[in-house]
């Protein structure tokens, strides 16, 4: 093994969050899930990892983690905002909403601050529509978003 | 001739009984029950369009074309994945349906290249005949826009993060995303058909692409270039490069592969008398379609520069060779044989068949050696291999084969591997056998190394037995303790298939303490719960298959082993009916059928001992010759009597004894001391080092002939284009005789087959009208079974009475000890196949490119050894010295090489223990040391002299290699 000292601690990490869940009815979610709660994201190195404990092929587990966008690469800023593009909150003026708010945080969409702030992610449906336009940040529920509820949001993760 | 084109059913046939009437565009079709739409609507002449479904793997119905219209159901349904109901009324093409596929394939156009001029795929392309069946004239959407087709936006020159470039690292075939239409039909044939799962779908929607490995290049991921998913590539997404090279076939002639005992049936595509491509045949009955990367793609050898074409003749071993014609080649062979003859006797020259050729060739060269050497010194590799199976299984059944066809892997429940890692060396079987285990059967592996077998995704061992070196009578023997102590026996087939009183003896010996797990654990190393539950399995899991290979035989107690397999059958009724079984994997494409024709030195043609009468009148009468009734000299013998100067001459067909028989400096020895070493080879190999008269052989593509593959199935094998080296190997040995004086006049290889098939009861009925007719057949192919014979022992042993034979655990002599405290064994790779002689001379050298010495880390910390460190490996026998890789496949104790490569010699280390009962080598058992080392032993560096020298050519500028 020619991994770097950090690679294999995640390897480490990866291999005991593997060993508690691989007896799971279909253990694989679970585990990705835990990765990212630790990691912030899913490491490269802990996919062979899951992959050998669980008899999958790597391609297997490369397939099912790029699949679900929830599952992130790399870390996200340290705050996460996810905002609806979908067809309601489309036609309550969300494309104007998106507009301003790349615009307040100074980054697009699958894009992180450069000081690790923020992360802006497009979503497709909260089932929020009766509040359209609407958005998830840090996992809370914000709806009727207009440029007071943007400047908030948009003050609140520079803090 | 034109090209064969197979019919594409779109899903696979369905094996329910049951059968279904519908009606398809007002035509009535009758089907099995659980068939497609799609395919019922192809048995009855209709193709419907579609791109994703293709009958290798299961439906998919992602491509959305295939849609149909079904009365009285909604909507349009489509018709890969939805199966036949009685009275189904079906409309294949109505103008709601025809809109909707137009508009299906616009859609798909629009993120495909339209460079179908200059396009590899052009003439072969599905997505081309579907825009043509669709009727498509127009492309509304334009080419603006996301799209993954061009490198650069076309308006401003924008670099496009959509477009992946082509990946070449494959040296066989490409990929190019930009032609891809992700109807995952690659994906599915590397899930489904291989079983390797290297590929899949990343991301979704407009992102998503096949992805090998994590997002690698073809080369890096855990892809091993079957070429399964560019055979199912409807695009030029995945094409060979020898396509992209050369352009599209315009014939091809059905052949069967030179490489492994699985024998694959394959379609030689041809431009001219050039070779396009090789692609497996779908109707073949030993690979059903499927493939590997030897005989797919590794058959670059027959146009190597180093291959020699021209007759060559020398004095003495260290002058450089003179190229000569033909006919002087033959006079100075044939003179040279009958003046050694008449100095040193009749016994003193003799020959080796070669496995690796037809059985008609095989058969002309021990009728050689029996009519015109008039003596019995014939011999063939499968000394080295195989005999134990021979004997073993002659002893107990009756026959010296496998039971089974590969089909019958499609009916195991519960399948044991002994000493074989067929994901490596039978790639193909493997596949089929993992797709069945995917299916619910189970899967135990008797195997010192952790290998490829025992952990394949989604197929993993359900117990793998990490038996020490040298201990399988000691654990198989302890499987039928088991068996026999906890009642697990099937005593209704025993009475009434076998001999009840040897059962009783051989239970009793077996039921002693001794053979319990418990005590065979201290000297095998594996847990004896790990031992009892595999029994457990075997004998109560259903259907039981065992299949065995090289580590069952190449030991001091091989035949033991093989017969200790065939008592567990038995004893559990496995035997005489599909899905069950015992079958020996067989390492060369022909050593099958080099065995069934005659080829030891004991044995007439369908192993009929020569000391028979009745069997030597058959062919005294037709030969004309006396022939003589004590059996003749092994291999081993032979060099040995060629060390104390009582054998002289050999003609080596096809062989390279020197790489492959083991302890290589008493094989060099023997050679050396020889006075005509003729050999017969595609290439100068390491035997010909030590040869005076080197007669260029021709390769399976110029030949016509038959080879026998493991499940005892004839093969056609037809020539493809004209030898280059002049002669077909049969015409060689024809015109060989000829000049000793023998009157053969054969014309065509299928003459030998008459005779063959007229000389030898198993053979009576099979001629090559026969085989054009079936396709292949399985002996024993005559009165009683015109059809041939599937399935071996149905319904009795072919002996008469089963036979149980006690299987005493005798350790090896070759024992670890202070100064050689590990145990070394060999085995093989997927990539190379042997001694590498063919495939080493191709592009399948990017996966092994040397043979390394696996150590545990274990082992290796002990001994300071590092990975990629050079170490030296030194036996009783030799030393040589090779990479070391760290790896706990291998346990404690155990080191492991393979034996590809010319430059390592494994064998020099060898020993020349053997099987007590055949003479094979005990190859899978060597006590040795391992040192670090800083290169090349002295042997490596004199042999390399040797080789150098010894490969001059008067008038060549440099020796070959």
């Amino acid at each position: 093994m020619t991994m770097q000292p950090a690679s294999t601690d995640i390897a480490a990490r990866a291999a005991t969050v593997v060993a508690e869940r691989r007896n799971l009815e279909g253990p694989l979610l679970p585990i990705l899930h835990e990765l990212q709660a630790e990691f912030g994201h899913v490491p490269q190195e802990a996919l062979p990892v899951i992959a050998e404990a669980l008899n999958l092929s790597k391609a297997e587990v490369h397939g099912v983690v790029t699949f679900y966008h929830d599952f992130r690469r790399e870390p996200a800023g340290r705050h996460v905002i996810k905002l609806c593009r979908a067809e309601a909150c489309q036609s309550m003026g969300g494309d104007a909403v998106a507009a301003r708010l790349q615009e307040l945080l100074g980054i697009g969409f699958h894009e992180t601050a450069k000081d690790g702030s923020v992360t802006l992610d497009p979503v497709y449906c909260l089932g929020l529509c009766a509040c359209a336009p609407a958005a998830l940040v840090d996992g809370e529920p914000v709806g009727r978003l207009d440029e007071e509820a943007l400047q908030a949001i948009a003050a609140e993760v520079r803090a | 001739m034109g090209l064969i084109h197979e019919i594409d059913y779109g899903t696979p046939a369905s094996k329910a009984e049951k059968q279904v009437t519908l009606t398809v565009d007002g035509f009535t079709v009758t089907v099995p029950e659980g068939t497609s739409i799609m395919r019922a609507s192809m048995e009855a002449g209709i193709q419907i369009p579609k791109l994703c479904a293709t009958d290798m793997v299961d439906a998919f119905g992602s491509c959305r074309l295939c849609l149909v219209e079904i009365e009285g159901r909604a909507g349009t349904p489509s018709s890969c994945t939805t199966p036949v109901a009685p009275g189904m009324v079906v409309k294949t093409q109505t103008n709601r349906l025809k809109d909707i596929r137009r508009g299906v394939m616009e859609l798909y156009i629009s993120d495909h290249p339209l460079d179908c001029l200059t396009c590899a795929a052009n003439g072969d392309c599905e997505l081309q005949d579907m825009a043509g069946a669709v009727g498509l004239r127009d492309v509304r959407y334009g080419y603006e826009g996301d799209n993954h087709v061009f490198a650069k936006d076309r308006a401003d020159g924008a670099e496009n993060f959509r477009w992946m470039a082509k990946d070449e690292s494959n040296p066989y075939f490409t990929y190019d995303p930009s032609k891809c239409i992700v109807c995952s039909r690659c994906v599915r044939a590397c899930e489904e058909v291989q079983g390797t799962f290297a590929l899949t779908i990343e991301g979704r929607g407009f992102e998503s692409r096949v992805s090998p490995g994590m997002h690698q290049l073809f080369l890096d991921s855990e892809c091993v270039s079957c070429g399964a998913c560019v055979q199912a590539c409807p695009t030029a997404t995945l094409t060979e490069k020898s396509v992209i090279e050369i352009g599209q076939p315009e014939h091809s002639v059905v052949t069967t592969c030179a490489y492994c005992g699985v024998g694959c049936s394959f379609k030689a595509e041809m431009r001219g008398d050039e070779l396009v491509r090789m692609v497996p045949w779908k109707d073949g009955k030993a690979n059903r379609g499927h493939s590997c990367v030897k005989g797919r793609f590794a058959y670059g050898y027959a146009t190597h520069k180093e291959r020699i074409l021209n007759p060559m003749v020398r004095e003495k071993i260290t002058d450089p060779w003179r190229e000569v014609t033909w006919d002087e080649a033959f006079a100075h062979v044939a003179k040279e044989f009958r003046r050694i003859q008449y100095q040193y006797g009749k016994g003193s020259i003799g020959g080796i068949t070669s496995s690796r050729c037809t059985n008609e060739e095989t058969y002309l060269v021990q009728k050689l050696i029996r009519q015109g050497f008039g003596n019995n010194n014939v011999d063939t590799c499968a000394r080295v291999c195989h005999s134990p199976t021979g004997y073993g299984l002659g002893q107990t059944y009756g026959t010296s084969a496998g039971t089974q066809d590969f089909d019958s892997v499609e009916e195991s429940d519960v399948i044991m591997v002994i000493g074989a890692n067929p994901s490596a060396a039978h790639p193909v079987f493997a596949s089929r056998m993992k797709k069945r285990i995917r299916q619910g059967a189970k899967l135990i592996v008797l195997d010192p190394r952790r290998t490829e077998s025992v952990t394949s995704v989604h197929a993993k061992a359900d117990y793998h037995l990490a038996l020490k070196p040298g201990t399988n009578v000691a654990v198989v023997t302890a499987l039928a303790h088991v068996i026999v102590t906890e009642g697990l026996f099937d005593e209704a087939f025993i009475r009434e298939r076998c001999d009840w009183s040897e059962f009783e003896d051989w239970a009793a010996f077996v039921a002693d303490p001794q053979h319990s797990p418990e005590a065979v654990e201290k000297i095998s190393g594996v847990p004896a719960e790990t031992i009892r539950g595999a029994a457990r399995l075997y004998a109560t899991g259903g259907n039981g298959a065992i299949y065995y290979g090289l580590g069952v035989t190449e030991h001091s107690q091989g035949s033991t082993t093989v017969m200790a397999i065939a008592n567990l059958a038995m004893a559990t009724g496995n035997i005489g009916r599909r899905g069950v079984g015992v079958n020996p994997l067989r390492g060369q494409n022909n050593v099958q059928g080099s065995c069934d024709m005659g080829s030891f030195p004991h044995e007439l043609p369908g192993y009929r001992h020569i000391s028979g009468d009745a069997v030597r009148d058959i062919y005294e009468a037709l030969w004309g010759v006396k022939l003589d009734n004590e059996p003749g000299l092994r291999i081993p013998n032979m060099l040995d009597a060629a060390v104390e100067g009582t054998f002289k001459g050999i003609y080596i067909q096809g062989e390279d004894i020197l790489q492959s028989d083991p302890d290589t400096h008493h094989v060099s020895a023997g050679l050396a001391a020889m006075e005509c070493v003729v050999v017969h080879d595609l290439f100068l190999n390491e035997t010909a080092n030590y040869a005076h008269v080197f007669l260029p052989g021709s390769t399976f593509l110029e030949k016509d002939g038959t080879f026998t593959n493991a499940e005892r199935r004839i093969n056609r094998v037809r020539k493809v284009m004209a030898p280059k080296n002049g002669l077909a190997d049969w015409e060689v040995t024809q015109k060989l005789a000829q000049a000793m004086g023998l009157s053969w006049n054969y014309t065509h290889p299928s003459q030998v087959m008459d005779e063959i098939a007229m000389t030898t009861p198993s053979f009576q009925k099979v001629s090559y009208d026969l085989l054009d007719e079936m396709g292949s057949v399985q002996w024993p192919c005559n009165e009683k079974a015109p059809e041939g014979t599937p399935i071996m022992h149905v319904g009795g042993f072919v002996r008469g009475k089963g036979k149980f034979i006690r299987t005493e655990y005798v350790a090896t002599d070759e024992k670890t000890g202070p100064r050689f405290p590990l145990l070394l064994t060999t085995g093989r790779i997927l990539s190379q196949y042997n001694v590498g002689a063919q495939t080493r001379r191709t592009d399948n050298v990017v996966w092994h490119a040397e043979d390394v010495l696996e150590i545990h880390p274990h082992d290796a910390e002990q001994r300071g050894v590092r990975d990629g460190d050079w170490v030296r490996l030194k036996s009783r026998a030799g030393e040589t010295t090779l990479r070391a890789e760290i790896t706990d496949r291998v346990s404690p104790g155990v080191v492991y090489t393979t034996f590809h490569h010319p430059d390592t010699q494994a064998n020099v280390v060898t020993t020349d223990f053997s099987d007590w009962a055949t003479n094979c080598p005990e190859y899978k058992v060597t006590a040795v040391q391992v040192s670090p080392s800083n290169g090349p032993s002295e042997w490596q560096e004199e042999y390399e002299e040797l080789s150098k020298r010894s490969r001059r050519i008067e008038g060549h500028m440099e020796a070959a290699e």
